[in-house]
């Protein structure tokens, strides 16, 4: 089983062939779209219900229930005026590991924009807000050059693809902050304000951009959309386990022989994405260490446990981690790991906005931490006192960078403390606490 | 009304509560560093975690979270506790263990609830963060390592004052709180982040190392530096005042004061008049109360005496003071010491008739001639919170910085009889429209030309909740003002009337702002506290009390009676200014009526009864018709917010404040 070159939603997402309008219609985008707008929101959204899409951001949440969340009729502002819906796109990829969204925003943007108007038009959204990371500059000037086309071709703007609707994209650039990525720290930064994460509730499918109703998707849960309504959720959900239906992008790094993104189907075995994508680990399935499978947010998830686990939401949730973005991150037995938890502990302190307590300073004293663990200049029930520590962080936050930052440590500590604890009378500290 | 459970208890909390307030009703204290009743909600420094059912199954910050409906919420669970000792463990790494040298030590939010909700040690064996100094102006001292980012501050100048002066930069634990460029935080109220800061990190810069908070005596004082009687606690040990606080009153001051009502008091011990003084071959010179007695009773003017009141009295001196001219025949009482003859025939025309609260619920407002942020500052906070709500705000009068937007229509008071049409139509139309006419603009024709813009559009009218709306507002800049004009002092035709009766006698009770000039023929007897304009002209001095040291009945400009009460002891011979009024009566040998504080005051409630309770007193609604035309040119009296009186004057920390914050003097202390 494995997803046939019919099957893929993401046809160019290699460059091969040119972004333009004219070869993304060849490839079928922007095909039909009126037809699409014309079955009417309340169909849409069913329709990406019953495809069993769930957000490809990271936490899986189904997608049309969310689309659904916003407002039928718009609520008024205090002098009795009906306010706008928007859509945000989240094209902030920061996380360590993932690069599908830029893969498929630099090679194959209108997908994205028709993604844009299909899910805008569900929503009731009077326009959507792509905002892209500050560090991809390339792909922000494809991104400009696709909307300028789309435009001129009359697929934005008044009356968008002759539906008949009006509906604008914006494209922002972010400043290179891994937190605006939050979605509503992604709002706050639209609003032009510093990019910390709100309280919920109120949801911004209430009150989000501009105090309007706002729906923030991920860039892939976006530009699926309009193949799903072409061909249908059965044949979407044709893939995968319950549950855990579609297609998706994984991208795999580290230390396999061909790291790449691929599109597969969900719940595909680790083993035979690696053995048919990435031509196996470096060195052969003995020289496996760990995983991380869903971007740096994720538990680590060992070699033994990982090779036959389908990857999909439930299924490395079942093995203690998940699928987030599914930015899989091979590490094979040459790996430092206390030093790669490390520096994602590094990446998390710096990248805390530091609004709130737990992880403001939990963050901080996680890596200071982590790197006396990495030389084993630390004593054994420090070891203890870390895991607790991140538990203190995890779940007392206002935004799930807390957990992201707890994750990785606990995921070390539950699958490799005889490494730490190697390390620590490798350095003749354990006497000293054994005393 | 939801109900909820607390800890087992089940309660009725008002719609619209949160968990928070929810379990404050139950009984429950809940430990917090960001939340305050008066800023928005931030959420960010996580103490207030509690458990809630249903919901995700981990803990919750009440202060965000809306009580609803069969919520079960636990704050003594095990989860709640694992969750503060963890929250205040992370606020304390970070946290400098200086409390010894702190000035928050003792009342100190983080010392309190490490204590009752810490875990008593630390396994945090790092090195602690440690942040440079910012500098926000001569007073706010800061010690950026202590802080915990909770940003009450952000929002207090954000929110409340209406300034972006404080903000945070970076991010994570780099994260700073800082005023912009490091330039020092210049609004009037800017001060009040001092009461806000959780910790030590911003303390007052005057009062720094002065004391601790259990040595202090702590009074409870009205405010006399404008006119809105802010209500304060004045902090003393012995016979000096250290500090002056705010306290809580929702009808007043809610909980802030303006920083000259603060940082005035250092002046309460310089340049004080502490003996008498007599003028002899044109200087002054000490002698004894009865020499200084027997210089003006062998003057004896018999009814060629009169009062002027000076701002900053108390009702009983200025009714001792009526009460002595009274007994020699004279009733020239004047309080208006710039010269002001507004009719005062019906004190609802110049009374704050909205209320100070009330303000905030209008919904267009016609400023004339204030300059409201250096004539009130806490009036000026209460109208960006009517302007949050909708309000719109038209000024008459030179264009001043607000902060709440407004339109200024120009600067000759002629406009108000000749109002642009779309500011008639605003006003015309409202549902609770509202004039507030500062000093500038009562005078010229002023009080007459809005009152009858004021009966045109019916701007006393029944509401549809069936109560009454009086949008008529006077603002007053003298803390005296009110109490004075139910004392009767005002002559007809102001001061000018005083000038011309040619007194022999001329009893100055603090007056600083008067023209003494216009009185070479007169002896100036000058009772009052500070060695200010008024000491410079007199005859002879009699040393008195200030605000601080003497109780006293203050009325406010919204005419709300008060009580203040006497916090340390005048320096020297001063006395207490009715004491000086009922000797002054044996030197005249006439009788007063009165030998004690509680006979003068019982005697005063006898003849004004609205000053015997606390509260507003009752004017009426009814407004003189008004008319004519009022016109010249706007001049605000206040030139310099920090140096409106002779107690501010004398004071070092407000010099520094006018030189630095208004006339931009460098200081050599900031730029260390």
């Amino acid at each position: 089983m494995a997803l046939a070159d019919k099957d893929r939603i993401f046809t160019n997402v290699y460059g091969y062939q040119p972004w333009n309008l004219k070869e993304a219609q060849a490839r079928g985008a922007w095909d039909g779209t009126k037809d699409i707008i014309a079955k009417g929101r309340d169909a849409i959204i069913e329709e990406i219900k019953a495809s069993g899409l769930r957000g490809r951001g990271g936490a899986g949440f189904p997608t049309g229930l969310k689309w659904s969340f916003m407002p039928k009729q718009p609520p008024v502002d205090h002098n009795g005026n009906p306010k706008p819906s928007f859509l945000v796109i989240n094209a902030d990829e920061s996380e360590p590991g993932s690069c599908k969204d830029r893969e498929i925003i630099r090679h194959d943007p209108h997908i994205l924009l028709e993604g844009a108007l299909v899910a805008g038009f569900a929503m009731g959204a009077r326009a959507a807000y792509i905002y892209i990371r500050g560090e991809y500059i390339r792909e922000a000037e494809t991104l400009f050059a696709a909307r300028d086309e789309a435009y001129a071709a009359g697929l934005l703007g008044k009356n968008a693809a002759g539906s008949g609707y009006d509906f604008d994209v914006f494209v922002h650039r972010g400043a290179g902050a891994y937190i605006c990525g939050e979605e509503t720290a992604m709002i706050e930064s639209l609003e032009g304000k510093k990019g910390q994460p709100r309280l919920k509730p109120p949801f911004p499918a209430g009150a989000g951009l501009y105090g309007c109703p706002t729906t923030v998707n991920n860039v892939e849960s976006i530009a699926v959309a309009p193949t799903i309504m072409r061909r249908g959720a059965s044949w979407f959900s044709s893939f995968g386990r319950d549950n855990n239906k579609g297609t998706k992008l994984f991208q795999i790094s580290g230390h396999v022989n061909k790291p790449c993104v691929v599109e597969e189907e969900m719940s595909i075995p680790f083993s035979e994405l690696i053995e048919k994508h990435c031509g196996g680990i470096r060195g052969g399935k003995e020289n496996l260490l760990a995983v991380i499978p869903g971007g740096s947010s994720v538990p680590l998830v060992p070699a033994d446990q990982i090779w036959d686990a389908p990857m999909d939401f439930d299924g490395l949730k079942a093995v203690g981690s998940g699928l987030g973005t599914a930015a899989v991150i091979v590490m094979d037995k040459s790996t430092d790991i206390v030093r790669a938890i490390a520096r994602l502990s590094h990446f998390y302190k710096h990248e805390s906005c530091g609004q709130c307590t737990p992880c403001r300073e939990g963050t901080g004293w996680m890596w200071r931490v982590m790197e006396r663990l990495r030389t084993g200049d630390a004593a054994v029930e420090e070891i203890d006192m870390l895991f607790q520590v991140t538990k203190q962080v995890e779940g007392h936050t206002i935004c799930a960078l807390g957990d992201a930052a707890a994750w990785p440590i606990q995921g070390l500590i539950r699958h490799f403390r005889p490494e730490l604890e190697r390390r620590i009378a490798e350095a003749g500290n354990v006497a000293e606490a054994a005393e | 009304m939801p109900k909820v459970t607390v800890d087992g208890v089940e309660l009725e909390v008002p719609a619209g509560a949160t968990v928070l307030q929810a379990c404050e009703l139950a009984g429950k204290e809940i430990p917090r560093f960001c939340y305050h009743e008066r800023l928005s909600i931030a959420g960010n420094c996580r103490m207030c975690l509690v458990e809630v059912k249903p919901g995700p199954p981990k803990p919750q910050a009440s202060c965000a979270l809306p009580a609803a409906e069969g919520q079960e919420i636990r704050t003594d669970s095990e989860m709640v506790k694992k969750a503060r000792e963890g929250v205040m463990e992370f606020l304390l790494i970070n946290h400098p263990l200086d409390c010894p040298i702190c000035d928050q030590g003792g009342e100190c939010d983080l010392q309190d609830q490490s204590v009752a909700y810490g875990r008593g040690g630390s396994r945090y064996h790092e090195h602690k963060r440690a942040v440079t100094e910012k500098n926000m102006g001569p007073l706010i001292k800061t010690t950026m390592t202590r802080c915990i980012h909770c940003t009450r501050c952000v929002r207090f100048s954000e929110e409340i004052a209406g300034v972006d002066e404080i903000g945070a930069l970076y991010r994570g634990e780099s994260m700073q709180i800082t005023t912009y460029l490091e330039q020092a935080a210049k609004h009037e109220m800017s001060a009040n982040v001092i009461d806000l800061c959780p910790v030590g990190a911003l303390t007052s810069r005057p009062y720094a190392f002065e004391a601790r908070p259990w040595e202090l005596k702590k009074t409870l004082g009205i405010d006399v530096s404008d006119a809105v009687g802010a209500n304060i606690r004045i902090d003393s040990r012995g016979r000096e005042v250290l500090r002056v606080l705010p306290r809580v009153n929702d009808d007043v001051n809610e909980e802030w004061i303006s920083d000259k009502a603060r940082y005035m008091v250092d002046g309460l011990v310089k340049r004080r008049l502490d003996k008498p003084y007599l003028r002899r071959d044109g200087k002054l010179v000490p002698v004894s109360w009865n020499e200084a007695f027997q210089a003006i009773a062998t003057l004896n003017p018999g009814n060629s005496i009169a009062a002027v009141a000076g701002d900053m009295l108390d009702c009983e001196t200025m009714f001792a003071a009526k009460k002595l001219v009274g007994a020699l025949g004279s009733s020239l009482l004047e309080g208006r010491q710039t010269g002001m003859d507004y009719d005062t025939s019906s004190l609802a025309a110049v009374n704050f008739n909205t209320t100070l609260s009330g303000i905030e619920t209008a919904d267009a407002i016609l400023i004339v001639g204030s300059h409201v942020r250096w004539e009130a500052p806490l009036v000026n906070a209460r109208l960006r919170k009517a302007v949050k709500r909708g309000a719109k705000v038209f000024l008459i009068g030179p264009e001043w910085e607000t902060t709440f937007g407004g339109e200024f229509l120009g600067e000759d008071l002629s406009v108000i009889g000749n109002l642009p049409d779309h500011v008639w139509e605003t006003i015309r139309d409202a549902k609770r429209p509202a004039i507030i006419l500062g000093g500038a603009a009562l005078g010229r024709g002023g009080l007459e030309a809005a009152l009858s813009v004021g009966e045109q559009i019916g701007i006393v009218r029944e509401l549809e909740d069936g109560t009454t709306w009086n949008g008529f507002n006077v603002l007053h800049m003298a803390a005296a003002r009110m109490g004075g004009l139910m004392l009767g002092y005002a002559q007809k035709g102001g001061l000018a009337d005083v000038v011309a009766a040619k007194p022999k006698v001329l009893l100055s009770l603090g007056a600083d702002e008067v023209d003494y000039t216009k009185f070479a023929g007169s002896m100036i007897v000058y009772i009052g506290h500070h060695g200010d304009k008024g000491a410079h002209a007199a005859d002879v001095i009699l040393p008195a009390s200030a605000y601080t040291e003497k109780a006293g009945t203050y009325v406010n400009t919204e005419g709300r009676v008060q009580w203040a009460d006497k916090a340390v002891f005048a320096p020297g011979d001063a006395r207490e200014d009715w004491t000086i009024l009922r000797a002054l009566a044996d030197a005249f040998g006439v009788s007063i009526g009165f030998d004690s504080f509680e006979e003068l005051r019982s005697a005063m409630i006898s003849e004004v009864p609205a000053l015997g309770s606390e509260g507003l007193a009752d004017y009426g609604s009814d407004l003189p018709a008004g008319g004519g035309s009022a016109s010249g040119l706007i001049a605000y009296p206040v030139k310099d917010f920090y140096m409106t009186n002779p107690i501010a004057r004398a004071s070092a920390t407000m010099q520094q404040c006018s030189a630095e914050l208004l006339h931009g003097e460098e200081i050599a202390e900031t730029a260390e």
